[in-house]
């Protein structure tokens, strides 16, 4: 498994590679026609409102036809033997579509998961898109976070408790759940069959749902210090590859709003030659420049096994959470009325760069986490009289 | 003597630039060799710019791989020049120099710039164009094979220590300021130049207003044509920019080192609400320094674009951010100031300053260069293509611009 859990101190590591290779921008080309043939804006918004708010049409063709729900796998467990710098470009590209797919919970935060305990059952079907996982945290959890006490396992292995508010679980076939054990230690359980309540979610795109477990029988994947290891490798790898979504919807919002000033007149000039909108756009441009450098960096780290990677996704959730949602509101507003309305899509991008924004932690919690990791400690509380 | 390869040799690889690296620190210890006589041999070797062509500093050789060089030195010891004093000359002239200048101006110019023999100096701003640097008003006028100028500069780092400036000029008042331009190099030390300290906001003098009165130029020591100093003067720009923003620094090797320090070392000064601000502005400078890594990486690949706008931008405001608050974390101290007494600093580093000089000085980043709302514009418009602004005075000859 390649997360890193080092220190994460500040020491000097290998050059980054923050650019893209030709391989990687060939597979970029390849997502994005595949996602505009498959999953057109129009549809996007039209399946929200639909019995089947998740598209399963284009999940198979990512698995069946591109191959690449496996991408971190490993080959001889089925997948494309890649790793986390390619999975990156790809959720670059579904962050642009505001895609409805489980490829952050299945491909990302499970695979991640499932490498790490070294599972080999579950990882091949989970490669080839024939079968999805989750990670059965809620989203919002942050690397680093105690560790969950909601569900509890019985000796003979049945699972009893809840999770609330976790995301792509609504598709899948199999659960992983972190439980504590029946001497109170911790555990990652493989789950199918629990109860899945569907949730209104403010991200219409990425729906979340509350999980019940009713003793329903689990297998161990692993315990004690491996199941923490485990949990910590998809939410830090989870973390810092959230950061390449946010950016694929920050550089949506972004293009999409400079195509707009260009040509929408008021005043008998473009909106876009006005020095005050001119202005915001070229601050925006600088954010989304600096996020994809920070982006980058993330992945790589999660890529080489780093030891930085806990630093770094934690600058990455600080950062990109602020620039995306910038990203989308400006989007929003600068559009004026159109940007306000159910037909335009800039709300989808909206919900889900604020969504995004707390998943995995908000930035609040990644910089109290970076606190700790770069050696900035908290102000020791003075006794009160 | 000349250590270029002879022709046909594989310069442009990474085994070639190490062999020759390793062949120079031979032949030049640099623990023992006077530094000018190191950068000299350096030079020779072409391994200064390997970009540049052979004779001229260089091997002809791809730009990408001179990070490679400079590790090989920087690994070695070998010496580098102080980039407070010798900044303009190699992020600024010696570019403009290699695009813009014959034979004869390269052979006389680049080594002693490349050694640090001559200090370099950029006579751009005028007291009634800085922004519009298009509306200079700084004359040249042709008088045989030489030429006549007479006006006034601001703004001119170094000037009191260069040998030499880089000078844009109107030569004709009868077109649009944009063509009507020349550039020069101009004799820092020929008769009619004069140079004046211009005190800053931190009490210290960096700066220079710098009058010239009938300064002789030789038609030699101009570059380009005549009339097209605009476009000469874009590539010197462009290269600023690029000189400013994209350095490759270590995590925290800017103010934010400074701050997070204090932070450490004084756990008496800190607050909630401070550590929630220095957090926030370490990750923003946690990500201006890996965009100016990506943009260094794409650089060593190509030619300096307007994306070095952006990391110029971005370190202005960073900077002014940090050293406000490093103030704000000192608290009772932060009333204190070091010194106002007139100076000249030798080489102005921010990192070296004080606190209260830090905040001070870091105001004039987004002036300096360029002004925040300058490359805000570039940005929006050669960037992102949005509609220029109007600009009335486009096709008005200079000389019938309003003043």
């Amino acid at each position: 498994m390649s997360t890193g859990r080092g220190p994460g101190g500040t020491g000097q590591r290998q050059p980054p590679d923050l650019g893209y290779s030709e391989v990687e921008q060939e597979l970029r080309a390849n997502v994005r026609a595949l996602v505009a043939a498959r999953s057109p804006q129009s549809a996007v918004l039209a399946r929200t409102e639909s019995a089947e708010p998740v598209d399963t049409g284009l999940w198979r063709a990512l698995g069946a036809e591109l191959g690449v729900t496996g991408l971190a796998v490993p080959e001889h467990l089925g997948g494309a033997g890649a790793g986390w710098r390619e999975t990156a470009v790809v959720l670059e590209e579904l962050g642009r579509a505001t895609a409805a797919v489980p490829y952050l919970g299945s491909c990302v935060l499970a695979t991640a998961a499932l490498l790490a305990v070294g599972d080999t059952e579950l990882l091949p079907g989970v490669a080839s898109g024939e079968r999805v996982a989750a990670l059965a945290v809620p989203f919002a959890t942050a690397p680093g976070a105690a560790f969950p006490v909601g569900v509890t396992a019985t000796g003979d292995g049945l699972l009893r408790g809840a999770v609330g508010r976790v995301a792509d679980a609504l598709t899948a076939d199999v659960l992983l759940v972190p439980a504590l054990t029946a001497e109170g230690s911790p555990g990652l359980w493989a789950v199918r069959g629990a109860a899945v309540d569907p949730l209104v979610s403010l991200d219409m795109t990425r729906p979340l749902a509350d999980l019940r477990f009713d003793g329903v029988p689990g297998r161990l994947l692993a315990r004690g210090p491996d199941a923490l290891a485990a949990l910590d490798a998809a939410l830090t790898t989870g973390a810092a590859l959230l950061a390449a979504e946010q950016l694929g919807v920050a550089e949506w919002a972004l293009e999409t709003t400079l195509g707009y000033v260009r040509t929408r007149h008021q005043f008998g000039r473009p909106v876009g030659s006005f020095q005050a909108v001119k202005h915001r756009l070229a601050d925006l441009w600088v954010a989304v420049t600096q996020l994809r450098a920070v982006a980058r960096y993330a992945a790589d780290t999660v890529a080489t096994g780093s030891p930085d990677a806990p630093v770094a996704a934690s600058v990455a959730q600080a950062f990109a959470s602020q620039v995306a949602v910038t990203a989308a509101e400006e989007a929003v507003q600068l559009h004026g009325g159109i940007g306000f309305t159910w037909e335009h899509p800039a709300h989808l991008y909206l919900k889900r760069a604020k969504s995004a924004s707390i998943a995995l932690g908000t930035a609040d919690r990644h910089r109290a986490r970076l606190a700790g990791l770069v050696d900035l400690p908290y102000p020791v509380q003075e006794q009160q009289a | 003597m000349s250590t270029a390869p002879p022709a046909g040799t594989p310069t442009g690889t990474p085994e070639y630039l190490r062999a020759a690296v390793q062949r120079l620190l031979a032949a030049h210890d640099p623990a023992h060799t006077p530094a000018a006589e190191f950068l000299g041999a350096r030079y020779d070797a072409g391994l200064a710019w390997i970009h540049f062509p052979v004779g001229s500093g260089g091997l002809g050789a791809p730009r990408a791989l001179q990070q490679l060089v400079n590790d090989e030195f920087t690994a070695a010891g070998a010496p580098v020049l102080d980039s407070g004093r010798h900044g303009i000359g190699l992020g600024m002239a010696a570019p403009t120099l290699l695009a813009f200048g014959d034979e004869e101006i390269r052979r006389r110019f680049l080594r002693p710039l490349w050694t640090g023999e001559e200090v370099w100096c950029q006579l751009f701003s005028e007291p009634g164009a800085g922004s519009d640097l298009a509306a200079l008003a700084t004359r040249a006028v042709r008088d045989g094979d030489h030429w006549v100028v007479d006006g006034q500069k601001v703004w001119t780092s170094l000037a009191h220590e260069a040998q030499w400036a880089i000078l844009v000029t109107r030569t004709d008042p009868n077109v649009p300021k944009h063509r009507g331009m020349t550039y020069f190099i101009c004799d820092m030390t020929a008769p009619g130049v004069e140079v004046r300290p211009l005190r800053q906001a931190t009490g210290e003098a960096e700066f220079n207003e710098v009058f010239l009165t009938g300064v002789r130029i030789p038609d030699a020591h101009r570059l380009g044509a005549v009339g097209d100093g605009w476009r000469v003067a874009t590539t010197t720009l462009m290269n600023e920019r690029v000189a400013i923003g994209g350095h490759a620094e270590p995590r925290e090797g800017g103010l934010i080192g400074l701050l997070a320090g204090t932070w450490r070392e004084r756990p008496e000064l800190r607050t909630p609400g401070l550590h929630d601000a220095l957090l926030r502005l370490w990750v923003d400078a946690e990500a201006a320094r890996l965009t100016g890594e990506r943009l260094r990486q794409q650089l060593a690949a190509g030619q300096p674009g307007p994306e070095g706008s952006a990391a110029k931008l971005a370190f202005a405001r960073l900077n002014q951010q940090i050293s406000g608050l490093e103030l704000e974390l000192l608290g009772e101290e932060g009333l204190l100031y070091d010194d106002w007494t007139f100076r000249r600093p030798a080489s102005p580093s921010m990192l070296q300053g004080t606190p209260g000089y830090r905040y001070l000085r870091a105001k004039g980043n987004s002036i300096e260069g360029g002004t925040s709302e300058i490359l805000r514009g570039i940005i929006a418009e050669r960037v992102l293509g949005l509609p220029q602004e109007i600009r009335v005075d486009k096709d008005v000859a200079w000389k019938d611009l309003p003043r």
